[in-house]
């Protein structure tokens, strides 16, 4: 890089002498251009012979030889020289910007654990984090990054999140807690066991999207492909007719004056503007927004939720915080505890955030062997032998296809009946509550002109309601099965003119059918769901819905610089052509249209890395 | 299968389009990527033919960049 930075200034030193002298000796003068031209050009008509040999003709340096070998020919000595100057420094310039963005990409890739301190027959061993099987037990000192995925056995201290999910807030743990790789320990000592090999660890998953997501390509990259591969042939055929064909056709006219134009030609022909920065502005925009912990996993997604008119939402885990309570228990001909023990019981293998909540509420041992012959209903609920009692636990609809007698209390919140031998005996309702930023994602997509927003949910109307009034949301489905909401999904899809491209959220797991079929799947919390990760296009690290705006607007942005540097690209180029052709562009202007607008191009794609005043 | 390499001193983005254009076309290769910015290649290809595709790949990186080495990652 230095080397090359004083043979610029060498050469230039000459060349400036060169211009000097033109007037008193120009055989001195056409020495001191010579001697300038071999310093820095050199290394540049090296490597277009070499490539010639290779069979690779058409490749910047032969144009570049081409266009200077030219300029000397036709006699254009000082511009011979400048051009091949101008190019050098343009090269130097573009290598910074290149070695400049590939810094901040790897400073964003940087979220790597080096090593892992596992504990190996009682003495501790600085290993690779690949090295580590599942069981084993690590240990992270106050300031290290996580290396794999594990569960504290000893310790408490805080860890910083930031890297995986751009919450800023650190998160205090203690033993029993998860932990996930690539987050840093900030204070204590701790001791933890490994859930997780490295190659599945939540880390080598992020970098594996990021790195992967540029496979992926957008209908502007496609674009750019194709172009660049019929740009540079035409163009150079034009610089061969222009040369050759002009001075046959009009008398008078000087070979050398087309040349010149011919040579300005050969100068613009690499498309690199664009090769250079359009896929660059998508990478930093992916970059950009995994910063924010918004992992998009293409840049063919960016493209597409730029353009959503229609976002639906699932209710449970994405809007509220899918954290349910029993808040009221109503038993008949039976004790409330006893309810509650049954329902426990039926619900023992279920994870259902539901079930769960029951579960915690009878707060007791479950013992296994009571349960027996389990059926699960999905939408409708569980039926389970408890102590050879039929136990059914779940929502109208299950009761009703059972055919047992039930009246449904007037309650808002989700209520599982509890029937024991075909008799109704009670109900246990349970509540959820909305997520604090719910109603700013409403709000926030609203602001960001989002025709139609909508709520899907296998919860009932009421419930439903109440959310939709809160959070403003107009349109709800609701009492719907996991093939309802793809169902749904598929008529929107079916009405472009009304709906557009339609996004879904969900938090995963049931909803992976509903996150494959739409435009766009974006799942939440992702970190914890492998299912949610695959099915998905876009996964939300934190538990935000409304980085779904943010999501949006980076992509905006994004793409908006791309097509800037586009337009730029292409319309300095092809005015630089014309002016040329007419014989009205110098040299020093090509130039510009060359590295030039490389170098600006690849520093305005560098915008989209910044994703911190989104 | 997928697999993964890393291009030293890849320096210009137009000739990792080429490549990725000339590597896509090889026999029995699925997908290829290059991305200029990691300086990463991800080959997605039969397993079977794989050997003969990263002789073929090298070769036309070589070509193209002669300075260009190709390492596994």
């Amino acid at each position: 890089m230095e080397k090359r930075l004083i043979r610029i200034i060498i050469s230039a030193i000459l060349g400036g002498l060169g211009l000097l002298l033109r007037s008193s000796s120009l055989e001195i003068s056409f020495i001191l251009f010579l001697i300038s031209y071999i310093i820095v050009g050199y290394d540049i008509i090296f490597k277009s012979i070499k490539h010639i040999k290779n069979g690779n003709v058409f490749d910047e340096n032969f144009l570049m030889s081409l266009a200077t070998i030219g300029a000397f020919i036709i006699g254009e000595y000082p511009e011979g020289v400048a051009v091949m100057l101008f190019y050098q420094i343009g090269e130097f310039f573009q290598d910074y910007a290149v070695d400049k963005s590939r810094k901040s990409i790897a400073d964003l890739m940087d979220i790597r654990p080096d090593y892992a301190h596992v504990k190996r027959d009682g003495i501790i061993v600085k290993v690779d984090p690949d090295e580590v099987e599942v069981g084993e037990i690590i240990i992270i000192k106050p300031g290290e990054k996580v290396p794999l995925d594990s569960r504290i056995i000893e310790g408490y201290s805080t860890v910083d999140v930031s890297a995986l999910s751009g919450e800023s807030i650190p998160l205090d743990i203690k033993p029993g807690d998860n932990i996930l790789s690539a987050s840093i320990n900030i204070n204590g000592l701790l001791t933890a066991e490994v859930l997780t090999e490295y190659d599945e660890s939540t880390v080598s998953k992020i970098l594996d999207l990021v790195e992967n997501a540029s496979s992926k390509k957008s209908e502007s990259e496609k674009f750019i492909t194709k172009f660049a591969r019929y740009y540079t042939p035409i163009v150079v055929i034009f610089a061969f007719l222009l040369a050759f064909i002009p001075p046959l056709l009009i008398t008078n006219a000087s070979m050398s004056e087309w040349v010149y134009r011919a040579i300005a030609f050969l100068v613009v022909s690499c498309p690199c503007a664009l090769v250079v920065s359009v896929p660059l502005s998508f990478f930093g925009g992916i970059g950009g927004a995994s910063k924010k912990g918004i992992l998009i996993k293409g840049s063919n997604y960016m493209e597409t939720l730029a353009q959503i008119s229609t976002t639906v939402f699932d209710k449970t885990g994405t809007l509220t915080k899918g954290v349910f309570k029993v808040q009221e228990v109503k038993a008949y001909n039976i004790s409330e505890d006893e309810l509650i023990e049954l329902a426990a019981h039926v619900e023992y293998y279920s994870n259902h955030p539901i079930a769960e909540s029951i579960k915690k509420y009878y707060g007791k041992e479950i013992i296994k062997d009571r349960i027996s012959d389990i059926e699960e209903i999905p939408g409708h609920g569980i039926i389970a032998l408890v102590d050879n009692r039929k136990v059914y636990a779940g929502n109208d609809k299950l009761m009703d296809k059972m055919g047992i007698d039930f009246k449904a209390p007037d309650l808002v919140g989700t209520i599982i009946h509890v029937a024991i031998d075909d008799e109704y005996s009670g109900y246990i309702l349970i509540a959820d509550e909305l997520k604090s930023d719910s109603a700013k994602a409403i709000n926030d997509l609203k602001n960001g002109k989002m025709r139609h927003i909508a709520l899907l949910t296998g919860d009932n109307y009421k419930v439903a309601k109440e959310v939709s009034d809160r959070l403003k949301i107009e349109e709800i489905y609701t009492e719907l099965l996991p093939a309802d909401k793809v169902s749904i999904i598929e008529g929107m899809i079916g009405k472009p003119d009304i709906y557009g491209k339609v996004a879904f959220v969900g938090d995963g797991i049931n909803d992976a059918p509903v996150l494959t079929r739409s435009d766009i799947g974006i799942a939440m919390g992702g970190l914890g769901s492998d299912a949610a990760i695959e099915a998905a296009d876009i996964v939300i690290m934190t538990d935000e819905p409304s980085k779904i705006s943010t999501a949006i607007k980076i992509s905006k942005n994004t793409l908006n610089i791309a097509k800037q540097n586009t337009i730029f690209a292409i319309g300095i180029k092809v005015l630089v052509l014309i002016l040329s052709a007419l014989g009205l562009a110098s040299l020093w202007l090509a130039i510009f249209a060359d590295v030039g607008v490389t170098v600006i191009a690849v520093f305005n794609s560098l915008r989209t890395l910044r994703s911190d005043n989104i | 299968m997928k697999k993964k390499f890393r291009l030293e001193n890849l320096g210009c983005a137009n000739c990792a389009a080429k490549m990725e254009d000339r590597i896509n076309k090889l026999d029995g290769v699925e997908s290829v990527s290059i991305n200029f910015m990691t300086t990463r290649m991800i080959i997605e290809a039969d397993k079977e033919k794989m050997p003969t595709i990263i002789q073929e790949a090298e070769k036309i990186i070589k070509k193209l960049e002669p300075d260009t080495k190709l390492t596994k990652a």
